[in-house]
């Protein structure tokens, strides 16, 4: 018998040492280190601004908002680390991030165990929301209406008939390259080549094959880095097919990267540019002030993921008088509406935005952010969820 | 006599002191990084110190089987931990056969680890149903240990096939091709979602399945302990990742001692000598290298059971270099060494790292001065690049390379190998 | 799609011509310290990749003062040459010295020593470059003169494919030679002159054959064009290789160097401070190192702080290939295996009908090195050693 007493009183000692802080600690995780650096920044400073701006309102409600800003180095080994470390601290409330479909999945997993509510300000991998978690909501749309979108622009209204698709063997790129290559084909198009690679240097190989395919379309569905680089490189052994890629590109190193290339190209994108946004402006004038940095799309969804987390939780300790717990948070995110600087924000039952915008991007010159070739409201995919979890 | 007697006495004392208090202000501060480590310290010194084997038994098994899962309890961090350093030190203990007894330094081990785990992880998930006939899958997570036996089995013929034609080739040739093959492993998992679709190529498998654990939450509801799933896991995986390193560490104590252990090390130390003696060269090698490989994949299988989730990020080249650094800092060929090793490293790199970054930050944020009159400073002026977490490359590298330079034999060295490493000072 | 292969050959071969050029002169490097210590220096890779970052620092801060955008190079390569030259003799003065002064005979140690010091190095740079400029990639600013695009004549690609008819033909016939003195158990094993002829005489008279029935398909109509920095990259490493070979066998230091790789301890009783020696073979493979990574920046545009593993395997591959510690074996290695590269990565695609494609060509180097070492460790102009023992 004395066997069995000992864990459980040193389980009671345990549990009173626990106790009830006021600190709320949202946490970011993106990438703020290493190649996708450029794009997990913006999110985690979009975050930090929204946070910093709530910080008075919650003082006066007798709690400190802070905010704990994650490297998840766009590795899902190291997604999973952190948030194994973000569980457990009892402060952590909500999660913002990921940046990376291929990162967020596993490490949402971990979330869904402790019900911790993460709001993605960037994933569009249809996976992330179909798995029907009750914590997990995105504010941004999904590949499987950005790819399509993306065809159905390239093929209908820049007239491509010949496509190339290259990816970059990342759950993200060649998940967006499959839904585009679908659509593509269904709409009348022949995708010539469909071929992934890690190679981040020399293209040649894929250019060399693109010489004998000869295609008038190139789609990438990757990050900038590799796509900035191939899209110099084509150019430079003289492809003249027009270039497209996902939101990936969505960065101004990738005009950076690409130079004078970079002129003609076409990107999809989840997160509009700021001046689709009458409400943005106000808000990129004060990131300016406060980091010295010009906000890129991410910045403005990491600021409006933050403040729907912000917004649950102030009705809750409004009403309560307490902290809520990850479960009823999750519960009330979902719920949540707000006015944001990307427009109204509702989620779905899944968790996915009700109507989410998609826009097509030209760069006309090499010079970012280019100019809205075309805007789609699409209402998220009817839900294939039975129920809840 | 009686001084020593005396003396062993005291430390027997001291050390039990310390693992209580230690013991003691990890249960009040679950959270806290210096209890853990001190805890972890006292477990230590209880195993390195003289002192009479039931004290050190009757430490451990407190500290391992009591402390540490009370503590869990309210930081499942812990846990993870402890599953972590399980799992790395098993695979350090693999390793520790190829390079430290045979001598045979394999830079491409983690790849023996991705068919481990990719063995679970297809069969465990739904992802099988893409090329079987039969349309079963997942398998139910009771037949997760038939695969671990399974891992084992593939993992040692994936070092057969890696190691017959690397290991007629010598030290540097060998190191540089299994760095090779271990990419061509990470390769093929990456790509082989095509023409047949195998390991869902850079999209990993997830979900995948889980033992089932409620024959064991059912024995702690006998002691009267409550547990829900999302609590029993991680204890759960950290009483089997412990029952693991148990049998492998025997397996291990029992090679060293083995005939083919002592053919390990005579390979070692002058591979023509041991082929006069009669040392049959490839086939022990092979074996040493076989061997290895199915201690990694027995813990592939676990990981991805753990993990959930699978996908080729995870098995790249500083996977490799990180166990290397294990059983490099260990001591090569000690096994006290490689579990010491393992836990060193990755507490250093999953928590202290870790903790020191979220500390700076914290600086960072809160905006302290240090103002000393002629020296002024501002810690929200630290870079942001200043994050000892992202560095761990950097670490790695520095451990290794001052570790050759100033210890090659480790921290707890192999005897045998002390007299080689320095004999010529 | 016999049509696409054919035409697309001179291409093909031309470009891994340019991509061999960069192997050679990153070989170089692993060939002078293997040549001299036995060690496989895997520091090198990053050697090249700190030559490759210090000189895209330098082009971004020199872009605006010095307008010639040759004498821009001429200065980047130096001073990309000096750091990488620094931080090789800094790593053998630091890291391998120590090792050799306490005289272990274990060769794992300076091997792992070498890896570490690796690994250390790439988190350095990218702390610096972290610390300095916030950034990860570095990008090389591009110049209308080393953009400029040649156009080689047609009948340059005609006489491509007709020598590389040539060569397919002759290694078919010389392998049905092989096999069938191996069958036949005949005593001479090796061919004499009159059965090479022969075998000549057979490849070009099926070479004359085939061209005559298949004219029309055997012309290039791609076009063959090389732009201005692959000529340069062509030029350079041209150079460093004879200024190597001069150097090694036509100077005192270059027979002092020889001494010491054939005996460390005899030289020194000759005069010759091994150390000395030691370390000035570091300087200079760390110059070479560092002026193939400027030159590679050049080419591909984008550097950062992991971008020599790759191209650094790669080339240690081209060492063993052309028999490790022969200057002129590097040189051989790195074209063949920079031809076979893009020829695997550009073939295999059309070959498989698609289900392998362009990502397997770095397993055909790892596949290639494995052969070699299987079958002709010394390398295609090495000498077979005898262990020392």
């Amino acid at each position: 018998m004395r066997k069995s007493i000992l864990p459980a009183l040193l389980v009671a000692f345990g549990a009173l040492a626990f106790a009830q802080s006021n600190v709320i600690k949202i946490a970011t995780v993106s990438p703020l280190s290493g190649e996708q650096a450029a794009l997990g920044e913006m999110i985690k400073l979009g975050a930090q601004l929204a946070v910093e701006e709530a910080q008075p309102e919650f003082e006066k409600l007798g709690f400190r908002l802070e905010l704990a800003p994650q490297d998840d180095q766009a590795n899902p080994d190291v997604g999973v680390a952190v948030a194994r470390r973000l569980v457990t601290d009892p402060d952590v409330l909500a999660v913002v991030g990921h940046l990376n479909t291929g990162v967020a999945i596993p490490s949402s997993e971990v979330y869904k165990d402790y019900q911790l509510p993460m709001v993605s300000p960037a994933n569009t991998g249809p996976a992330v929301t179909d798995r029907c978690y009750l914590n997990i909501d995105r504010l941004v749309g999904r590949d499987d209406v950005q790819g399509p979108a993306g065809a159905e622009f390239a093929v209908k209204t820049l007239g491509a008939k010949r496509i190339f698709v290259v990816h970059d063997k990342t759950t993200y790129g060649q998940g967006v390259a499959e839904q585009f290559k679908i659509k593509a084909e269904e709409l009348g198009a022949k995708v010539v080549a469909f071929v992934g690679t890690e190679e981040k240097s020399n293209f040649q190989a894929l250019i060399l094959q693109m010489k004998a395919s000869r295609p008038d379309f190139v789609y990438f569905g990757g990050i900038y880095n590799q796509g900035a680089v191939l899209l110099k490189q084509m150019r430079e052994r003289g492809i003249k097919a027009t270039f497209m890629g996902p939101d990936g590109l969505d960065s101004s190193k990738f005009v950076e990267i690409a130079g004078d290339a970079a002129k003609g190209a076409y990107y999809t994108t989840v997160a509009g540019p700021i001046d689709q946004y009458p409400k943005a402006k106000a808000m990129a004038e004060k990131f300016k002030q406060r980091f010295g940095k010009v906000p890129e799309s991410f910045a403005i969804y990491g600021y409006d993921s933050a403040n729907v987390v912000i917004a649950a939780l102030k009705s809750f300790i409004e009403q309560a008088k307490r902290k809520p717990t990850r479960a009823e948070l999750s519960m009330l995110i979902r719920q949540t509406q707000i006015s944001g600087v990307t427009g109204d924000v509702a989620f779905d039952y899944k968790g996915d935005r009700k109507t989410a915008d998609y826009f097509v991007v030209h760069l006309a010159e090499a010079k970012y952010p280019g100019e809205v070739a075309k805007v789609i409201s699409f209402p998220a995919p009817a839900s294939v969820c039975k129920s809840i979890r | 006599m009686k001084n020593l007697a005396r003396n062993q006495l005291l430390l027997s004392l001291a050390i039990a002191l310390v693992a209580v208090a230690s013991g003691f202000w990890l249960l009040s501060d679950p959270r806290g990084t210096l209890p853990f480590l001190l805890t972890l310290a006292s477990l230590l010194g209880a195993f390195l110190l003289p002192i009479s084997k039931w004290l050190k038994v009757l430490i451990g098994g407190a500290i391992l089987l009591i402390v540490v899962p009370a503590a869990g309890f309210q930081n499942s961090f812990l846990f993870e931990l402890g599953v972590q350093i399980g799992i790395y030190a098993a695979m350090a203990l693999g390793l520790n056969v190829v390079v430290g007894l045979a001598g045979l330094l394999d830079l491409g081990y983690a790849a023996f680890f991705a068919v481990g785990a990719y063995t679970w992880a297809i069969f465990g998930s739904k992802q099988a149903n893409e090329f079987m006939p039969v349309k079963i899958f997942p398998l139910p997570g009771e037949y997760f240990y038939l695969f671990m036996l399974l891992a084992v089995v593939a993992a040692a013929i994936t070092g057969l096939i890696i190691g017959l034609p690397a290991l007629r080739l010598k030290g540097d040739y060998l190191a540089i091709v299994t760095l090779g093959l271990g990419e061509v492993v990470r390769v093929l998992a990456n790509n082989l979602d095509q023409p047949i679709n195998i390991t869902n190529g850079p999209q990993g498998i997830t979900p995948i399945q889980r033992p089932p654990v409620d024959w064991f939450i059912a024995i702690f509801n006998q002691f009267g302990i409550q547990l829900d799933k999302a609590q029993a896991y991680p204890l759960f995986f950290y009483f089997l990742v412990l029952g693991i390193i148990g049998i492998v560490t025997l397996v291990n104590i029992r090679l060293d001692h083995s005939r083919f252990g002592r053919a390990w090390i005579a390979i070692r130390e002058d591979e023509i000598a041991a082929r006069a003696m009669g040392i049959p060269l490839l086939p022990t090698k092979l074996l040493a290298f076989a061997t290895g490989a199915s201690f990694s994949g027995a813990m592939g299988a676990l990981f991805a059971a753990k993990q959930l989730y699978v996908s080729p990020e995870s098995f790249t080249l500083i996977q490799s270099i990180i166990i290397l650094v294990m059983v490099i800092l260990g001591g090569m060929g000690s096994i006290p060494g490689a579990i010491l090793g393992a836990a060193t490293v990755t507490i250093l790199n999953v928590d202290v790292l870790k903790t020191a970054s979220e500390y700076l930050e914290g600086l960072r944020s809160s905006g302290f001065t240090i103002n000393l009159g002629f020296f002024k400073y501002n810690f929200a002026n630290l870079p942001t690049q200043l994050e000892p977490a992202k560095y761990e490359r950097m670490v790695f590298g520095l451990i290794m390379v001052l570790m050759m330079i100033y210890r090659p034999e480790g921290i707890i060295p192999e005897k045998r190998r002390v007299l080689e490493m320095r004999e010529s000072e | 799609m016999f049509e696409v292969l054919i035409s697309l050959l001179p291409s093909v071969l031309l470009e891994g011509l340019i991509l061999g050029f960069v192997y050679a002169m990153i070989a170089l490097g692993y060939t002078m310290v293997y040549g001299v210590l036995e060690l496989i220096n895997f520091a090198h890779s990053e050697i090249f990749m700190s030559g490759a970052v210090a000189g895209a620092e330098t082009f971004i801060l020199l872009k605006g003062t010095i307008a010639n955008p040759y004498l821009l190079l001429l200065v980047a390569i130096i001073i990309g040459g000096a750091v990488a030259a620094f931080v090789s003799v800094s790593v053998e003065r630091l890291a391998y010295r120590p090792l050799r002064k306490r005289g272990t005979t274990n060769r794992l140690v300076p091997l792992i020593t070498a890896i570490g010091a690796s690994f250390f190095l790439q988190d350095l740079v990218r702390l610096i470059e972290g610390l300095w400029n916030n950034a990860f990639y570095r990008r090389y600013p591009t110049f209308d003169a080393f953009e400029r695009t040649y156009n080689l004549p047609v009948w340059l690609g005609d006489i491509v494919i007709i020598l590389s008819l040539f060569t397919f033909f002759f290694a078919i016939v010389y392998l049905i030679y092989w096999v069938g003195v191996r069958l036949a158990r005949a005593k001479q094993k090796r061919p004499t002159r009159n059965t090479l002829y022969a075998l000549s005489g057979l490849s070009i008279l099926f070479t004359v054959l085939f061209s005559l029935k298949y004219r029309e398909v055997l012309t290039t109509d791609m076009g063959l064009s090389i732009q201005m920095k692959s000529l340069l990259v062509i030029v350079v490493s041209l150079a460093m290789l004879f200024g190597l070979n001069w150097l090694v066998n036509k100077t005192k230091l270059g027979v002092a160097i020889r001494a010491v790789a054939q005996d460390a301890q005899t030289a020194s009783l000759m005069g010759i401070n091994p150390d000395v020696i030691i370390s000035r073979t570091f300087l200079i493979g760390g110059f070479l190192g560092g002026v193939a990574g400027v030159l590679f920046g050049l080419l591909y545009t984008l550097v950062h702080p992991y971008v020599g593993f790759i191209p650094g395997i790669k080339a240690f591959t081209a060492a063993v290939l052309g028999g490790i510690g022969n200057i002129t074996g590097a040189a051989v290695g790195g074209l063949v295996l920079g031809m076979l590269e893009m020829l695997g990565g550009t073939y295999l695609t059309f070959l498989t009908n698609g289900a392998m494609g362009t990502e397997y060509k770095d397993i055909l180097a790892f596949v290639i090195l494995i052969l070699i070492l299987l079958f002709r460790p010394q390398g295609i102009l090495g000498q077979q050693v005898g262990e020392k023992v």
